[in-house]
């Protein structure tokens, strides 16, 4: 710095760049999931062959036995959107109603998880956005697993 | 090896010190009759058949350690090994070879996990020396551990900044130096004792919205080079509080990459011990196997030669 105008000119600057881009970076983080993960488009994929793979899968294959998979496919998109910060809003009851009597256990919870990782490696979605969704998912284990 | 070498290691299960038999082991008698009564309760609890259910995601019980606790390489974490639920049990054999300019250690061992909240291992290190005059070096060690969760849970505690937290403890029982001729003990180096237990408390938090994991452990300990040149000595006989940490890296299901640091006393002069460091990869196939490789360095062992030991650490570990 040559002289003490040169700092407050480039502070001013600064800050006006930093006033009106701050905004704009909030706006971008509230859905950066949402569009990391591919949109709504992806995520409909990706439920789809989560859940066609959870029908598939012995650990958990009789516990969708009483539902309607695709109703279940429609909710379980709107969550994810939701939860990513997409333009989505989950319609279904809460966690707890509907997963009350299934008597779930950790392993069966984490068996979707990984149905669920399969197929966002199958829609090739990178491990680190992958682990952003699941870290929001996670805390569901605490209402989602009754036994 | 001779065959008085071993059956000096096979007789080794008798208590060395027949003046105090087996008073380190108290403390491990309770723990454990409290860790039963808690596992026996869960398991009453659930009826589910008793197949192990390999129920964890990928990698989040960690791999076994070099005493044989489930950790990271050199530190032990608060997850309980195998990738058995809370419902279930697993269970992992592991080897671990680490090898640096003069010296070689090997650990094997068994550990198991009961409900994800106790964990039992067994380890035993031979640690042996490859350059003249010590390449005759041997000196042995048992290592028995348990582990009980306390709170928290690795995968499940996103929302809070829970860690998960276990406290656990490993008893150590030197065998005593091979290959040094009158000196075949711990303690004619030094050492005030050729038995000890280190007791430690880790907190494991993985940040998975980071793909994270940060490892906390603070251990009260007596022990030289691990135990390895036997617990306590002249410049010291007392408890110190070490802190060890791990950082790790997911990139993705089956590769972690991460880095360690492990504090360590100095109790002898005849050893101006030193902390330990490693930086690591480890893979994970399958939920049966896991290979971890890593660069250790381990610093100088004994004033007798002055050269930092650095070097590489591969263990191989197979379970459920």
């Amino acid at each position: 710095m040559k002289t003490p105008t040169n700092t407050a000119v480039w502070l001013a600057t600064a800050m006006v760049i930093l006033m009106t881009a701050l905004p704009v970076q909030a706006q971008k983080a509230d859905d950066s999931l949402y569009r990391d993960l591919g949109g709504l488009e992806v995520l409909t994929k990706v439920v789809d062959d989560t859940l066609a793979s959870a029908l598939a899968d012995v650990r958990i294959k009789d516990t969708f036995k009483d539902t309607d998979m695709k109703r279940l496919a429609k909710l379980i998109t709107e969550q994810f959107c939701e939860l990513s910060g997409g333009p989505c809003k989950y319609s279904g009851d809460p966690m707890k109603e509907v997963h009350q009597g299934l008597a779930l256990n950790n392993m069966q919870f984490n068996a979707l998880v990984e149905d669920l990782q399969a197929a966002m490696d199958k829609s090739n979605i990178p491990s680190r956005t992958q682990n952003k969704l699941l870290a929001l998912l996670a805390p569901m284990q605490r209402t989602v697993v009754t036994k | 090896m001779t065959n008085k070498q071993v059956n000096k290691t096979s007789s080794s299960f008798k208590p060395l010190n027949p003046r105090k038999p087996y008073r380190p082991f108290k403390p491990l008698i309770a723990m454990s009759a409290c860790a039963l009564s808690m596992v026996s309760v869960s398991v009453a609890a659930q009826t589910s058949s008793m197949t192990p259910d390999l129920g964890k995601l990928m990698a989040t019980a960690g791999v076994i350690q070099v005493e044989g606790a489930g950790g990271g390489g050199l530190v032990p974490w608060a997850t309980i090994t195998g990738y058995g639920t809370r419902d279930s049990y697993g269970a992992n054999a592991h080897y671990t070879y680490v090898g640096t300019q003069d010296y070689k250690l090997a650990s094997y061992g068994v550990a198991v996990g009961i409900a994800d909240r106790v964990e039992l291992s067994v380890a035993k290190q031979r640690f042996t020396g490859s350059q003249a005059p010590l390449n005759n070096l041997r000196i042995d060690q048992d290592i028995y551990g348990i582990k009980v969760k306390l709170a928290g849970d690795i995968v499940y505690d996103q929302d809070t900044w829970m860690p998960q937290i276990a406290a656990g403890m490993m008893i150590k029982r030197n065998n005593g130096i091979g290959g040094l001729g009158a000196v075949n003990n711990v303690k004619l180096l030094g050492a005030k004792d050729d038995s000890g237990i280190d007791y430690y408390l880790a907190a494991t938090k993985l940040f998975l919205d980071q793909s994270l994991l940060i490892n906390a452990t603070v251990r009260a300990t007596k022990a030289n080079q691990m135990g390895i040149l036997g617990f306590g000595g002249d410049k010291g006989d007392r408890y110190q509080a070490m802190l060890e940490g791990s950082v790790a890296y997911l990139l993705n299901r089956k590769w972690v990459v991460g880095a360690e640091y492990r504090m360590k006393p100095r109790n002898l002069a005849a050893d101006n011990e030193k902390d330990y460091y490693d930086a690591f990869v480890a893979w994970f196939p399958s939920k049966n196997l896991s290979l971890t490789l890593a660069y250790v360095s381990l610093g100088d062992i004994t004033i007798y030669n002055p050269k930092r030991q650095d070097g590489v650490y591969l263990s191989v570990q197979a379970g459920f």
